[in-house]
């Protein structure tokens, strides 16, 4: 791998010179064992002081509400400080001072250890994303099966604090989060797996590499794959419009009903958390993680990836703000029924483009013709096979009907029309 | 395995594991044990990292934590009105009384054989197990997939009502 | 001191007794389920012990193997849940103990 930066400790491109100075100078005065925890522990301090925390502040707190304030035409936050800028350091002094209640008969070691299993999970994940060409904390060669797998345990600690608040509306929310998240786990792997074939690695610097050397990013290859990703990611984060197990307008607040004070502020902090998490992952394997077709050389590069992990959480904050929520029925039958068939007729498609390739043993420019292609069939599998499943858009009403048009009563469904 | 760090995790993964095990054994109460299970099959998957199988530890993580659990989950959930207190049947002691014979057999043979060992670890990755599935075993694998079909169906089938049977039938 | 194969092994033994007896004292058929996949799980680290540990001219068979077998127990572990729910709406009791009508 080609190493475009300096060894200089003072050169800001690649932060990974100052840590190696300082772990080379730690290991001089203390013994192996020490050093060895050590430097996981300072990586930890150093990406959650740099990256974590302020995005989640300035980001997370402070400009999703800002965001989705100006979407639905009011103000966000503008009262605390100048433009409401002090509003996260206000929310987290408010969260450290109030009680946190347990009710009397509900499982007081699960409610106790859920926010820490909900925590855990979303913190690891920003180990294996590459910052920059030699900054990366964990390189591990199956860093995508690893953020799969790490998202997959959110979920149970969603469970555990639904189950473990002994109320009815808790329980609601906690089956609906499982079966959500694991129903909406497979067209991710799937459309992951369709990345996977393309670049024949599943490491993710290997994947910003494949990215750099063939000049095209994989959004733009494999265009099917990017919204399966983004969907499923979106309904595993639990963010409208698939937020229906902490829905605040229907079953109180779902799995966070009993939790008050810190324990719902560390659910709340790392729901920001883990869609960043899931933001710099879709970067890095989407967008092209810390290369910008040149750029790196003079910007750092884990200034680029912030950026672009802020634009794709910019694209979940967007969603939330415009698509209202869906029920759980319309959740199921739409994972299954249609980004299910739509990601297995993908990975056919991109099967058959990798077999094309291997077998001729085609030049690297094809890929920009594979890409047009995909885009071109992503765009008719999305019309086609909506039309299929009975979706028609010139059969829904240009405005809302009023009572007295439609002759002075609306009549209640029977239950046997097909819509 | 030399060194301070596999040591050390060995010896952490076999604390987590084994007393997680305990703990489905002796809990009192049901969903404590699922989660006691939840936590061995985390504690296994640190086993396979320290034998350099990550694949297999990451695919550990997500079929077991992440779908049998919720399986495991979804039956307590369902059968509201079955014990939940995680009780020994009456013939209890007899089968504890054979796991503990059977542990010190083993334990014994495993202490006395003459195991043959390599010097140096096989290098397996994610990629040389891919081309096992498809080259040498490709008939297990594809066999594996017919029986997950057929276990599919087969469970939908056993868990319909009458009235969704009634709903699909052949008219 | 050096970890070798009987570490994994005898770990792999005691995490297959604990299955056992879960397996075989646990009155809820769910206990009992839990008890089953532990034990598939101690086979799994044994035959990846192996896979690392041991002399053979293709050493990715372990890890095969373990790959069938996590998808068994998948497979294995949604059948039986469906029959105990099958049993459930039947007996409305899933403990073993009370599932007697073929005894004599």
């Amino acid at each position: 791998m080609s190493s475009l930066v300096t060894s200089n400790w003072y050169d800001i491109r690649d932060l990974s010179n100052i840590s190696r100075d300082i772990l080379e100078g730690l290991a001089n005065v203390l013994p192996h064992g020490v050093v060895y925890v050590l430097a996981p522990v300072l990586g930890f301090i150093a990406t959650f002081i740099l990256v974590v925390l302020p995005s989640q502040l300035i980001v997370g707190v402070y400009g999703e509400r800002k965001i989705i304030g100006r979407v639905q035409s009011r103000f966000g936050p503008n009262r605390v400080g100048p433009f409401g800028l002090v509003q996260p350091i206000a929310d987290s002094i408010k969260l450290m001072q109030k009680e946190a209640l347990t009710p009397k008969y509900a499982d007081r070691a699960i409610m106790w250890l859920a926010p820490i299993i909900f925590v855990a999970p979303c913190v690891m994940l920003f180990a294996v994303i590459p910052f920059g060409p030699r900054m990366i904390l964990a390189n591990i060669p199956v860093a995508l099966l690893y953020f799969v797998a790490v998202s997959s345990m959110p979920v149970l600690a969603a469970f555990m604090a639904g189950w473990s608040a002994n109320n009815k509306y808790s329980l609601f929310g906690a089956i609906r989060i499982i079966s959500m998240a694991v129903s909406y786990e497979v067209p991710l792997v799937l459309g992951l797996l369709g990345i996977v074939l393309f670049t024949q690695t599943l490491s993710l610097q290997d994947m910003v590499e494949w990215q750099r050397h063939y000049h095209i990013w994989l959004i733009a290859a494999e265009p099917v794959a990017f919204v399966l990703y983004f969907i499923g990611v979106g309904v595993e984060l639990n963010r409208t419009p698939t937020d229906i197990a902490e829905a605040e307008s229907e079953i109180v607040a779902g799995y966070l009903t009993e939790y008050s004070g810190m324990k719902w502020g560390l659910f709340y902090g790392m729901d920001i958390g883990y869609a960043l998490a899931a933001a710099a992952f879709g970067s890095t394997v989407f967008l092209g993680g810390w290369s910008m077709f040149g750029l790196d050389h003079w910007v750092p590069p884990w200034m680029i990836i912030i950026g672009k992990t802020h634009l794709f959480y910019f694209l979940f904050i967007w969603t939330r703000g415009t698509l209202p929520r869906l029920r759980i029925d319309q959740l199921m039958s739409f994972a299954w029924k249609f980004m299910l068939p739509v990601a297995l007729f993908n990975l056919l498609v991109i099967a058959t483009e990798r077999m094309i390739w291997v077998q001729n043993d085609l030049a690297d420019g094809i890929v920009y013709v594979f890409a047009a292609v995909n885009i071109v069939l992503a765009l008719a599998a999305l019309v086609f096979w909506s039309r299929f499943l009975g979706y028609r858009p010139e059969n829904t009403p240009k405005k809302p009907r009023m009572v007295r048009e439609a002759g002075g009563y609306v009549p209640l469904p029977t239950g046997k029309e097909t819509r | 395995m030399e060194g301070f760090g596999p040591t050390f995790g060995f010896y952490a993964m076999s604390a987590l594991t084994l007393v997680s095990a305990g703990g489905v054994m002796l809990s009192r109460n049901l969903l404590h044990a699922v989660l006691f299970l939840i936590v061995t099959f985390i504690g296994v998957a640190g086993f396979y990292i320290l034998l350099s199988a990550e694949f297999i530890a990451l695919a550990q993580i997500i079929i077991y934590v992440g779908a049998i659990s919720v399986l495991v989950l979804f039956a307590v959930l369902l059968t509201p009105r079955a014990g939940r207190d995680n009780g020994e049947t009456k013939m209890a002691l007899p089968g504890i009384f054979l796991a503990v014979c059977l542990a010190a057999v083993l334990a014994f043979v495993i202490n006395d054989t003459n195991w043959a060992t390599v010097a140096t670890s096989p290098e397996l990755t994610a990629s040389s197990l891919g081309e096992a599935l498809l080259d040498a075993w490709a008939l297990p694998f594809e066999m594996a997939s017919v029986l997950l079909t057929a276990a599919l169906v087969g469970a939908i089938m056993l868990v319909r009502t009458p009235e969704e049977e009634a709903e699909d039938a052949l008219r | 001191m050096s970890i070798g194969i009987e570490h994994f092994l005898i770990v792999g033994a005691i995490l297959f007794c604990i299955g056992l007896a879960v397996a075989l004292s646990k009155r809820n058929a769910i206990g009992v389920l839990m008890g089953v996949e532990l034990m598939l799980n101690a086979v799994n680290i044994t035959l990846i012990t192996f896979s690392h540990f041991a002399v053979s001219d293709r050493p990715i068979a372990g890890h095969a193997f373990v790959a069938f077998s996590i998808t068994v127990a998948a497979a294995e572990a949604a059948v039986a849940l469906a029959l105990a729910m099958s049993v459930y709406k039947n007996r409305e009791t899933v403990d073993v103990d009370r599932i007697n009508l073929l005894k004599s």
